[in-house]
């Protein structure tokens, strides 16, 4: 069964977003990836195909365009397919023992997935959150920051139990209303701006600067 | 906890009255994505300024700024907006580089995930100004977060009619778009980003023609990073003298600066250019939690800076870090610690743009993924011998300015800054094969 052959609403909408020409057909080939392998966790051949037809091109391409990317899979994830970055500012904060910790706990190897279907690693480069190393991936979802040891086993615990945390996307430095900056636990940082004055008042429409 | 201040620290930039955080001031805030939100705190008064301009007179204004591209080039923005065609008939484009991927940097996650419609307002006038009608923003795969909170304020932008048919009763038409990318550092490259969009494989172009000549299905196109177009808002928003009132002389306005490594507050801090690396270290960032040798002042390609009061007084501006042999970057600023070896330390860097080398030429190919990746996995596997140092400064060599893009010569940034600054780290492993600075446990338990 095709996978687009329901959704012709889906296409047409994601067709729309680039000329109508056989260039703009083929800018349509990775948001079509995207799709597929949000819904079945990887692209298949059949996929592929389909995919082809759709942009006007052969299956050979798309095969080609994905083996460029990272995070494109050809064959089976896990249900939660962790991607840990192992860049240097998270190894710096211990992502070489995250990854190794990972494996071992978890019992399976990259481009495996574990025998009760659940789990599959991959090793991915800087994923910038430099910030809030050593940093992991969730399947095609958001990040999981600061992950210590006692946070990793938390979270492999409540994947195992198939009820993994939300992505708690936090944001170390945030600016209070008088322009101070100060970090996501209330400390103020910058000591050195008691008197720094208030942006100025926006120009008017038309008006100078 | 934190390493001692190795002298008084200096406040340059900190006094300094003219500066007040408007790029990130609402980062983090309580339902800032929204539109809501945006306009409740002055959002797409810039636009609305810009529509009085006209479109020639922003590009002035841009340009009398001082704004140079914040995605690490620094080029000035508003000339590379003024290299559009005018009149000529054809559709033009705009892109929004957020392909944000370079090692060290993490300022435009924020920035789209938590103000998309700053972004959404900056691309609507560099659109105008550039007489485009459609923009992209090219978002990093990895970025789903992000991605989602741009769509959701584009859609809002389009249902209140700030994108679309004749905007704000101004005449001006356009749309904007997502298009996701899938994993590869490339793709930041310009034109390895219009191949992306266009559904090929990044590998980047030749160039010239230039994108302004022909970019994107062949059609004029600009590209500007993230935090560039957010800074064209505030720009329209508080006026082009406001911002070259603000950092130095040929680096002008304010800055996402970044942190990370061992250091007690690592995040993002916008601060005016040519505030010092010893301002962000200790008053904005806490200090170092232990003690640091290096400095990679701007993004894992930029040369490391000796950890040295020379290197903290030096002003993080365009011209002062180019000064002291290296780049402002992205503002990307990782701390590399004393006790680990530099060899390590630089073999994780050589081993990322191995992997993102996208094998287009033999340079990069055969030099970064083969040869340079292999002598330092040989090195840090203790199984180097005396000579391979200067194998690698050979190859490096005649890797250096051969390669079809500037990824090649990214990568030699550590590598040639590294050697020479800790020469003896590098030979002390070639020649025993025992590193200086053993491995050590890095990962905190809670």
């Amino acid at each position: 069964m095709n996978y687009f052959a329901d959704k012709q609403l889906l296409v047409a909408d994601i067709f729309s977003r680039y000329p109508d020409s056989p260039q703009g057909r083929r800018s349509a080939l990775m948001p079509l990836l995207r799709e597929v392998q949000d819904a079945e966790g990887f692209v298949s051949e059949a996929r592929m195909a389909e995919i082809a037809a759709l942009c006007g091109t052969t299956a050979t391409e798309v095969r080609s365009v994905m083996s460029f990317y990272s995070t494109y899979h050809t064959l089976p994830t896990g249900r939660y397919h962790l991607q840990v970055c192992s860049t240097l500012m998270c190894s710096l904060a211990g992502s070489d023992e995250l990854w190794d910790h990972l494996v071992s706990a978890l019992d399976v190897q990259p481009g495996d997935v574990s025998a009760d279907g659940r789990f599959s690693v991959q090793k991915v480069e800087c994923l910038g959150s430099c910030g809030t190393a050593p940093v992991v991936q969730i399947n095609d979802e958001g990040y999981y920051e600061n992950v210590t040891r006692s946070k990793c086993d938390r979270l492999i615990a409540a994947m195992r139990a198939d009820i993994p945390p939300l992505p708690d996307n936090p944001v170390p430095v945030t600016v209070r209303e008088d322009g101070r900056q100060m970090t996501a636990t209330g400390e103020r940082v910058g000591a050195s701006i008691h008197d720094r004055g208030p942006l100025p008042m926006p120009t008017r429409p038309g008006g100078e600067a | 906890m934190t390493v001692a201040d190795p002298a008084p620290l200096a406040i340059t930039s900190g006094k300094d009255p003219r500066f007040a955080p408007s790029l990130y001031a609402h980062v983090g805030q309580d339902r800032s994505w929204t539109l809501d939100y945006f306009r409740g705190h002055g959002g797409y008064q810039g636009l609305r300024r810009a529509f009085a301009m006209g479109p020639d007179a922003v590009i002035d204004e841009v340009k009398k700024s001082g704004l140079r591209g914040r995605g690490g080039a620094g080029f000035p923005t508003g000339l590379k907006w003024s290299f559009m065609p005018l009149n000529d008939g054809k559709p033009h484009f705009i892109i929004c580089n957020a392909d944000e991927s370079e090692p060290g940097s993490f300022k435009d996650r924020y920035l789209l995930s938590e103000d998309p419609h700053q972004l959404i307002e900056g691309m609507l006038i560099g659109g105008y100004a550039m007489r485009a009608s459609v923009g992209y923003v090219y978002i990093r795969g990895e970025y789903v977060h992000a991605a989602e909170r741009m769509w959701a304020a584009i859609e809002e932008a389009r249902a209140a009619g700030l994108l679309g048919q004749n905007i704000l009763g101004s005449g001006f038409d356009f749309q904007l778009y997502v298009h996701r990318g899938a994993g590869a550092y490339i793709c930041g490259e310009e034109t390895a980003l219009m191949n992306s969009l266009e559904g090929l494989r990044a590998n980047p172009r030749l160039k010239p023609p230039f994108p302004a000549a022909a970019g994107l299905y062949g059609l004029p196109t600009t590209i500007n990073n993230v935090e560039t177009f957010c800074a064209a808002t505030q720009i329209l928003k508080y006026g082009a003298d406001w911002h070259a009132g603000m950092g130095t002389e040929k680096s002008k306005g304010m800055k996402l600066f970044q942190i990370s490594g061992p250091v007690a507050r690592p995040g993002v801090y916008e601060l005016p250019l040519g505030t010092t690396f010893r301002e962000l270290i200790y008053d904005w960032a806490g200090g170092p939690l232990e003690p640091i040798k290096a400095i990679i002042p701007g993004g894992s390609s930029c040369p490391m800076l000796r950890w040295d009061e020379a290197t903290l007084d030096t002003p993080m501006d365009y011209e002062a870090i180019a000064a002291a042999g290296s780049m402002l970057g992205t503002g990307g600023v990782t701390l590399v610690p004393q006790a680990d070896c530099i060899v390590d330390v630089t073999w994780n860097l050589v081993r990322f743009y191995a992997h993102e080398s996208c094998g287009k030429c033999t340079p990069c190919r055969e030099g970064i993924s083969g040869w340079m990746v292999n002598m330092y996995a040989k090195l840090v596997r203790g199984r180097g011998v005396p000579g391979d140092v200067e194998l690698i400064l050979d190859m490096s060599e005649n890797i250096g300015g051969r390669s079809f893009c500037a990824l090649a010569d990214a990568c030699l940034g550590p590598v040639l800054s590294s050697i020479k600054l800790f020469r003896e780290e590098y030979d002390v492993l070639a020649q025993t094969g025992q590193p200086m600075h053993p491995p050590r446990r890095r990962w905190k338990e809670a």
